[in-house]
């Protein structure tokens, strides 16, 4: 195997991560409300903001290794119970008051949302890209001059994975977790037996806010340069990675997330870096035409 | 029924809002372009609400049709390129360029939901836009194409434009072309108008309220559909081939991004959804406080001479997609039909 090959995978592995944190929240989400929150990658654009604004505020860019490594985790707390609670509040103030609405009315208003959201990051920080202090240093891992995978490398991989894996048990094994399957079945009969409905559905718009903020964060920390623009593009390609893997499905969405990291960076070095949205966007289009299900989702016929 | 009091209102307000903007041409020209842009929209936004409004089908990509009727338009006219077309036959192949785009992207996907459609156009108009940018030989990349020709007025209509005072030459007068998108417009607002309350209005209208029962009564869904999709489409490509016209050129991939088509959809819901005047409203309203009135209120702020982070919440332009998105918000909760619905 080529040496740039095994680069780009290792790149591929990374970006790939990153959508499948921000893709997990689209997921939830859908799964639960069957709505496609387009907000949900502008929340993760305010999480990074938040963060910028924090790094500057704590003076985190130029502070010893000690009070950096306690910055980032006090990051992994604050921007997360942060963005959880912007994408609540969108819940409650522009979705909750169409829960019975035709389905359309919804999709119009998260684009709405969407738009305001990213008006408040133009707002914020300005039209300019905004770069972020790299605060990880850029080691090498892996010893010798061959390909690289650095300390950033591994945060990205290791956040996703550990969130990943605590969020499944959590849907698996808690109470709610448990409420929010039976809401994403069927909210009706989820009702009938007692589950809070509409509290199920706020835990559940926290919880996605609060994966898109570790998801700005780590990837605030990975590449460097945040806008108010990100929000759409990143959000995006995350509901592509959902999509990819099932809408609906957690570990799907991870898959989704890796092939799509995959197909970006192989995209890059056979196709040109130009090449790689589009060919994204294009994938997209033929698994809703031709597999709307995903890798993992299961075909739900049509009810009459 | 509606009132006949009302309507007289209505039209009263409207000949008053026409007038205006008659006035406006005359008094300053470049505004005039401006309310020429708005004609040209009026036509993409009638387009997309025979695909969204008649049809009911959520489509987030017209403003790529859009874009592949400026480039069709921008290829076949510019003279750096072989083709040399004239005005009618460049409208012509942008028209049906475009339709055969909606058409065989709309094919596929007949059978999908809703919102699963909206999503697979938003991803077809960001892979338009992706490669238009990138297919540089062709379309010019990001620098864009350009001078497209003006056209020519034909000899027994000089007559007629010497007394309205428009001059005869397109490159030297703006307000030709004013005259000639309304004109324009007009015949297709009539157009589509008779279309909706034909026997295809009422197939679009049956297939959008319901899929199942239209064809259990012998309706053709997959036919009804791809012909709203054919119209809408055709209706963008000729509005983009308008545009190439007027601009003189193709403006960057990056004008027919997702947000225009985003403002579009605005425009048709604030307007009022399955109707001719309710696009043309919506354009006007929602376009029209777009193109002419945030310019305007910036260039006023901009006399004060703002500056730093204070300067970015004074200007107006800073605040548009708030605005939209908040208008959108509330049109659903408050008025899903909009302004002026159809049927």
């Amino acid at each position: 195997m080529s040496q740039t090959l095994l680069e780009h995978l290792l790149i591929g592995l990374a970006n790939g991560s990153l959508f499948a944190l921000v893709a997990l929240g689209y997921t939830m989400v859908y799964g639960i409300v069957e709505l496609i929150n387009f907000a949900h990658g502008d929340v993760f654009m305010l999480g990074s903001l938040f963060a910028l604004t924090l790094v500057g505020t704590l003076g985190l860019a130029d502070a010893g290794p000690a009070t950096t490594a306690a910055g980032i985790v006090l990051l992994l707390v604050a921007v997360p119970a942060f963005c959880a609670l912007v994408n609540l509040s969108v819940d409650r103030l522009v979705y909750q008051p169409l829960r019975q609405a035709p389905r359309l009315a919804p999709l119009v208003s998260a684009i709405g949302a969407s738009f305001v959201l990213s008006n408040i990051g133009l707002l914020w920080i300005g039209a300019a890209d905004v770069s972020f202090p790299d605060l990880i240093p850029r080691r090498n891992l892996l010893s010798g001059a061959g390909p690289q995978f650095t300390l950033k490398d591994m945060l990205v991989v290791a956040v996703t994975m550990a969130t990943m894996i605590g969020l499944t048990a959590f849907v698996k094994y808690t109470k709610l977790g448990k409420a929010m399957r039976a809401t994403a079945q069927d909210p009706l009969a989820a009702q009938l037996v007692g589950i809070p409905v509409e509290r199920v559905i706020a835990a559940t718009f926290a919880l996605g806010g609060a994966l898109a903020g570790v998801a700005s964060v780590v990837y605030s920390l990975y590449v460097n340069t945040v806008s108010y623009q990100m929000g759409f593009q990143n959000g995006l390609y995350a509901f592509t990675a959902a999509v990819l893997g099932g809408i609906g499905n957690l570990p799907g969405a991870m898959i989704g997330g890796l092939t799509l990291g995959l197909v970006r960076s192989l995209g890059s070095l056979y196709l040109g870096e130009r090449w790689t949205s589009a060919s994204v966007f294009a994938i997209l289009i033929l698994v809703l035409v031709f597999r709307p299900q995903g890798f993992l989702g299961s075909r739900v016929r049509e009810k009459v | 029924m509606r009132a006949p009091r009302r309507a007289g209102w209505a039209e009263a307000g409207a000949g008053l809002l026409a007038v205006v903007y008659v006035l406006v041409l005359y008094l300053d020209p470049a505004a005039g372009g401006q309310v020429t842009n708005l004609f040209i929209f009026s036509i993409a936004a009638i387009g997309l609400n025979v695909i969204v409004g008649s049809a009911g089908m959520f489509h987030l990509g017209i403003a790529a049709l859009f874009g592949i009727g400026v480039y069709t338009t921008g290829i076949l006219t510019v003279p750096t390129n072989p083709f040399g077309c004239g005005f009618w036959s460049a409208l012509g192949a942008s028209t049906l360029a475009a339709a055969a785009a909606g058409v065989m992207l709309g094919a596929p996907l007949l059978r999908l939901r809703g919102d699963y459609f909206a999503l697979v156009t938003l991803a077809f108009g960001e892979v338009v836009r992706f490669s238009l940018r990138n297919l540089d030989e062709v379309t010019g990349g990001t620098r864009a194409l350009g001078p497209v020709p003006p056209p020519v007025l034909p000899g027994w209509l000089a007559g007629p434009a010497g007394l309205l005072g428009i001059g005869r030459d397109f490159a030297q007068d703006d307000r030709l072309f004013y005259w000639l998108d309304l004109a324009l417009l007009l015949a297709i607002a009539g157009l589509v108008s008779r279309i909706d309350a034909s026997r295809w209005g009422r197939r679009w209208r049956a297939v959008r309220d319901d899929e199942l029962a239209a064809a259990c009564l012998g309706i053709n869904v997959a036919r009804a559909k791809l012909s709203a999709l054919a119209l809408g489409s055709a209706l963008a490509g000729l509005a983009g081939s308008l545009y190439a016209f007027k601009i003189t050129g193709t403006a960057s991939p990056d004008a027919y991004d997702f947000n225009r088509s985003a403002i579009l959809l605005c425009a048709i819901l604030v307007g009022g959804l399955a109707s001719v005047r309710g696009a043309v409203v919506g354009t006007f309203l929602v376009l029209g406080f777009d193109n002419l009135i945030a310019p305007w209120l910036d260039s006023a702020v901009q006399r004060w001479q703002p500056t730093g982070a204070e300067g970015r919440l004074l200007v107006f332009s800073n605040w548009r997609l708030l605005i939209f998105g908040l208008l959108l918000i509330a049109l659903m909760r408050f008025r899903p039909t909009g302004l002026l619905p159809g049927k």
